[in-house]
């Protein structure tokens, strides 16, 4: 796999992992116009097509668009199933995960991706060693808060710093 | 806000995104971010030390910030400072801060690499694949010089946990990718095609992509893969569905490891094994059993993910291309999906028929869906799956569907998507042509295509359309004919015009008989375009009528005017103005020789691909098309015609731009070196030079005084003149072009050019056979009386080779004049070795009296007045003989045409009956003809009678045409 992309319906871009080294400009050309053509295109069309020298997989869930672009010689179904299994990685971790929960706490989506995710390939395609290995970063995160908690000045608990 | 927030909600993060979010203009937002950054930055320069949470949240927001689509051009180091913190939620942040945003400032990559490395050997393994993603999400070199020695170990090493196992497997992919001269494997090979047969089904679906990279770069290292994949495959095939726990998805075992097995056995021939072949051939017919079976369960992904297994078997099944049986159940698998009502299987299977098309096993197979295919073209409402459509008609193409699918194609091309249309008149034009039996089906396709996207014809369309028929004299007068029509539509698309203009100019001729398409009607109905095309357009048009003044001097007045305006002779183009200025003086001072010869009919093209399959193929990149065997359309294309890349335009009609010496030494050098830098006006006295060396005072009219021949004495074997020499000879009465002779070993191929008393003929020598002949001797002699003084045939520019490879052609041309009328024709000698034995025959080149005449038009009064006058009785021959050919008018008239004649209308006062007039040109003398021919349809007979000037001609022409009808 070359990139996924996540957006909305309106075109906002959620998510964006690159497995190949591109530009910053490249890479905003490349969303701006795939954004386009895929928000272009029906419902009952289907989830895939030829895009310059790539293949682009794409599945809509509620509002949100997940977009995949593969080599010649990646299988479309396969890919189709790993926007899925993303899509419930997500959706078990958040609980019933909306395009808001990807919003603000877009780094934990990130993480999730690259546990499932690496270098394009799938690394791990079991839910359960994923989200094993999550909560546990999680569990990590939780105890060393703790001790960050204190030194919070009243300014930041109500998020003006 | 979200009530869900995992692990150590940032809320000052939270805070600014929905502040964004809430933000009304774009403008709002810039300033809202500005506003951020500032506080950012002031944080970041400020004197108090950051604690670590401060810096992990400014450093997210920063990534917020970023991913926005803003630019960040500071932070780094504070997210290089969190890397080495040894809580793992700031190390986290800072690792992803890295992987998004990371640039290759060098002192910064070095610091990195430093957080990296401790992190690699902490031995904490979540550290560890902390470390591992990122090398992996940036990837770079310099990473790569750090670290690709390192992973290697990590990766076999005894002790690693499996998920640091995965992490190392796949970020050594992406090293690898970037650099793979820095990931050498070595020692590591052996125990990296072992993980293929790990405990843990992570740790294989990880390093086996791995392993397919590195298998397709060095396939023979990495061999021993093929027999672990396919017992791994087994194993996972064969289980049931609860078996792989929870690798098993929506009840298909392990669907991800399952293809990328498929597709790591697609790096390999099949295997030599025939146990390991054996398990393989099952482990396929079990996954293209499943397929049939009931579906475990509704939901779209089971289908899915068995169906993505499919059709990961059976590209593994179409690249062996061994297993006919096999591949005619993958096509009757894939026929079944054709009507699927899911879009997406459609699609899949349309793209996978192609390639199966191209198999010798499937195409068969393939063909049977044909109609399903087209159907799919008309009703399919998603352009892609159109678009598969058309390539899969195209890849099953051949030559019994090629007019059905070339039909379809072309009212597809009606309404077809504006995406594609470039693309479908390639394949259109490609298929007309590989196909075409009939050219004329062929022409028709090509003008239909201009007619229906004209604005999607490239240049490459159009300028082969005239390269075939340049080089097919058999579909001239159609294509004269059938462009002529097109051209009288009121708007038609200026690739319409171009073409029009270029055959018009060329062989405008053929059809001038007609009086519809008289030469000036011709001229009003090109010149009628004129002012609505282009310039390059305007160009080519200026080339057809100097080419008009030639082909019919009675056309010259008026193109002379047309030239001589104002709009043409300064015009503000330099090209148009230079061609009409040109072109004007050409016609003026140039005499008809001259003229002639300057304006001669194009030379065929040489034969090469087709330009439009080039194009093709670069369009849809290398390897992307499958042209359904390419092999087998390269020969064809080579037979039946040439192609080149050379637009036509510039190298045919700026032919005559006399001042531009390259495309026109070719057409005017009858010997190799004419000197082009002569004005038109010398243009006679060089034709003179060319030939004084071998005029009359030459006897030596044969092709021999190069010493070959001499070496081969003539006595040993003397051939014998074949028997069906005279007919051979009748063949080529009324046409310039064709096959001279073929038997199992050679071909011969002939093209001619007559102009006044000169003539040039091609002879085209094809060895039919793989194994080359040597010795290869060609001799042209001129019997009895013709050789001293009534013909000359020039020496061949150059001695043909003297070897022909086989399957190879090679070339010779022949210089022919005209001294005197003649009755006997010259003859041609070959002799090389083939396999040893000495091959001999001699047969009679067609080169006859009527090659020479010049059509001479003149109305029904003139006609009969020097009818009258040639009323001795020696200057008439008569003869009256039964039809031997069909006896269908436009046959006739292309009959008469192809003679050299004027075919004259609305003279003989019996409409049945043709006359014809010329004057056959020779060096010394010009001789006037008429003909009149009487058919009698219900005798099936006709009377000729020929009136000339001199009697020799007369029995000469009534022998020779006797036979054409």
């Amino acid at each position: 796999m070359q990139f996924m992309l996540l957006f909305s319906r309106q075109g906002k871009l959620r998510l964006q992992k690159w497995y190949v080294p591109l530009s910053d400009k490249e890479k905003k050309k490349i969303t701006r116009e795939l954004v386009q053509t895929v928000l272009a295109r029906k419902p009952k069309m289907c989830s895939f097509l030829e895009w310059r020298d790539l293949k682009v997989v794409y599945k809509r869930y509620a509002s949100l668009y997940f977009c995949c672009a593969i080599e010649h010689q990646d299988n479309e179904l396969i890919t189709l199933e790993i926007i899925h299994r993303y899509v419930e990685l997500l959706d078990k971790y958040f609980g019933s995960v909306c395009e808001l929960d990807i919003i603000f706490n877009f780094e934990k989506a990130y993480f999730i991706l690259d546990e499932f995710l690496l270098g394009g390939e799938p690394q791990e395609t079991s839910k359960k060693t994923v989200l094993k290995a999550i909560e546990q970063a999680d569990l990590l995160q939780e105890d060393k808060t703790k001790d960050a908690e204190c030194p919070r000045s009243i300014l930041e608990e109500i998020g003006l710093t | 806000m979200p009530a869900v927030s995992k692990g150590d909600g940032m809320r000052g993060l939270a805070v600014f995104i929905s502040d964004i979010r809430n933000c009304k203009s774009k403008e709002a937002e810039i300033k809202r971010i500005n506003k951020e950054l500032a506080n950012i930055r002031s944080k970041f320069k400020g004197d108090k030390a950051l604690d670590g949470y401060s810096k992990k949240k400014y450093v997210c927001k920063l990534l917020f910030i970023f991913l926005l689509g803003h630019d960040i051009d500071f932070g780094h180091m504070e997210a290089v400072n969190l890397l080495s913190s040894n809580k793992y939620t700031e190390k986290q942040i800072g690792y992803l801060f890295i992987s998004v945003l990371v640039n290759s400032n060098s002192e910064l990559i070095r610091l990195i690499n430093n957080a990296i490395k401790n992190d690699l050997s902490s031995r904490n393994p979540t550290f560890m694949c902390l470390a591992l993603h990122c090398i992996a999400n940036v990837g770079s070199r310099e990473m790569a010089e750090a670290f690709a020695s390192e992973i290697p170990r990590i990766l076999v090493a005894g002790d690693t946990m499996d998920s640091v196992k995965q992490s190392a497997a796949l970020c050594l992919l992406r090293l690898y990718k970037t650099s793979p001269d820095l990931v050498l494997m070595g020692e590591w090979t052996s125990r990296v095609v072992h993980l293929l047969n790990d405990q843990h089904m992570g740790v294989v679906t990880a390093a086996i992509s791995l392993i397919t990279c590195l298998s397709q770069k060095n396939p023979d290292e990495f061999k021993t893969c093929v027999s672990l994949a396919v017992s791994r495959l087994s194993r996972i095939v064969s289980s049931a569905s609860t078996d792989l726990q929870d690798y098993t998805y929506y009840f298909v075992p392990a669907p991800w490891l399952s293809c990328k097995l498929l597709r790591l056995l697609q790096c390999y021939p099949p295997p030599e094994d025939g146990a390991v072949k054996g398990r393989l051939v099952e482990c396929l017919e079990t996954i293209l059993n499943k397929a049939q079976e009931p579906p475990k369960s509704k939901k779209v992904q089971h289908s899915n993910a068995k169906n993505a297994i499919l059709f990961e078997a059976i590209s593994l099944i179409i690249h062996y291309d061994s297993e006919p049986n096999l591949l005619v159940r993958a096509c009757n698998q894939l026929g079944q999906f054709l009507q699927h009502r899911e879009t997406n299987l459609r699609y899949l299977a349309l793209e996978s028929m192609c390639t199966l098309a191209s198999s010798e096993f499937s195409h068969e197979a393939v063909k049977t869906h044909i109609e399903t295919v087209i159907n799919a073209l008309k009703t399919e409402r998603d352009v892609s799956v159109r678009q598969r459509a058309a390539d899969l008609l195209y890849a099953m193409c051949d030559r019994s569907n090629a007019k059905q699918i070339v039909a379809e194609m072309l009212s597809y091309l009606e309404t077809a998507d504006y995406s594609i249309r470039e693309e479908m008149v390639l394949k259109v034009a490609i298929l007309a042509e590989k196909y075409a039996v009939d050219y004329s089906w062929y022409v028709d396709t090509i003008l239909n295509l201009i007619r229906i996207a004209g604005d999607y014809v490239s240049e490459e369309v159009w300028y082969r359309v005239i390269q075939i028929v340049i080089n097919r004299d058999d579909v001239q007068g159609y294509a004269a004919k059938t462009v002529f029509e097109a051209l009288q539509a009121p708007a038609c698309h200026e690739n319409m015009v171009k073409v029009g203009g270029y055959i018009l100019g060329e062989f405008g001729n053929l059809i001038a008989g007609d009086p519809r398409s008289s030469p000036l009607v011709q001229f009003n109905l090109l010149h009628s375009k004129f002012h609505l095309c282009s310039v390059p357009t305007r160009a080519l048009l200026l080339s057809a009528y100097i080419k008009f003044i030639n082909l019919f001097p009675e056309t010259k007045a008026t193109i002379q005017e047309v030239l001589r305006c104002d709009s043409q002779i300064r015009n503000s183009d330099v090209e148009l103005q230079q061609r009409a200025v040109e072109y004007l003086k050409l016609s003026s001072i140039a005499s008809t020789d001259v003229l002639a010869t300057v304006l001669e009919e194009m030379p065929p093209f040489p034969e090469r691909e087709s330009s439009i399959l080039a194009k093709l193929k670069k369009k849809k990149g290398p390897g992307a098309v499958s042209v359904p065997d390419l092999e087998d359309g390269k020969r064809e294309g080579g037979e039946l015609n040439g192609g080149g890349e050379r637009g036509p335009d510039s190298a045919a009609m700026s032919a005559s731009n006399a001042s531009t010496p390259s495309p026109s030494a070719d057409l005017l050098g009858m010997r190799s070196a004419a000197p082009m830098s002569a004005a038109p006006t010398s243009a006679g006295s060089l034709l003179v030079d060319v030939f004084s060396e071998a005029g009359p005072a030459a006897p030596s009219a044969a092709v021999n005084d190069d010493g070959f021949l001499s070496s081969a004495p003539p006595s040993e074997d003397p051939a014998t003149l074949l028997s069906e020499a005279d007919e051979l000879l009748n063949k080529f009465v009324c046409k310039n072009n064709g096959v001279l002779f073929e038997n199992q070993l050679l071909q011969i191929g002939i093209k001619s050019e007559y102009r006044q008393n000169l003539g040039r003929m091609y002879l085209f020598y094809g060895n039919k056979t793989s194994v080359q002949f040597a010795s290869f001797t060609t001799t042209v002699s001129c019997p009895g009386e013709l050789q001293s003084h009534i013909l000359s045939i020039l020496r061949a520019t150059k001695p043909v080779e003297p070897v022909v490879e086989g399957g190879a052609q090679i070339q010779q041309v022949l210089n022919i004049e005209c001294l005197t009328d003649f009755s006997e024709a010259p003859l041609l000698n070959i002799k090389f070795r083939y396999g040893g034995a000495l091959q001999n025959l001699s047969l009679k080149l067609p080169v006859t009296i009527n090659k020479f005449f010049q059509p001479t038009e003149m109305t029904s009064h003139d006609f009969f007045q020097r009818w009258k006058q040639l009323s001795q009785p020696q200057q008439e021959a008569q003869k009256i003989f039964k039809a031997n050919h069909s006896m269908d008018t436009e046959v006739l008239k292309a009959k008469l045409l192809g003679l050299g004649t004027a075919l004259l209308d609305d003279v003989d006062p019996n409409p049945e009956n043709y006359v014809c007039a010329g004057v056959i040109q020779t060096k010394g003398q010009q001789v006037g003809c008429l003909l009149r021919l009487e058919p009698n349809g219900q005798a099936q007979m006709y009377r000729l009678t020929l009136r000339c000037s001199k009697d020799s001609v007369s029995l000469r022409l009534c022998e020779l045409l006797a036979q054409q009808f």
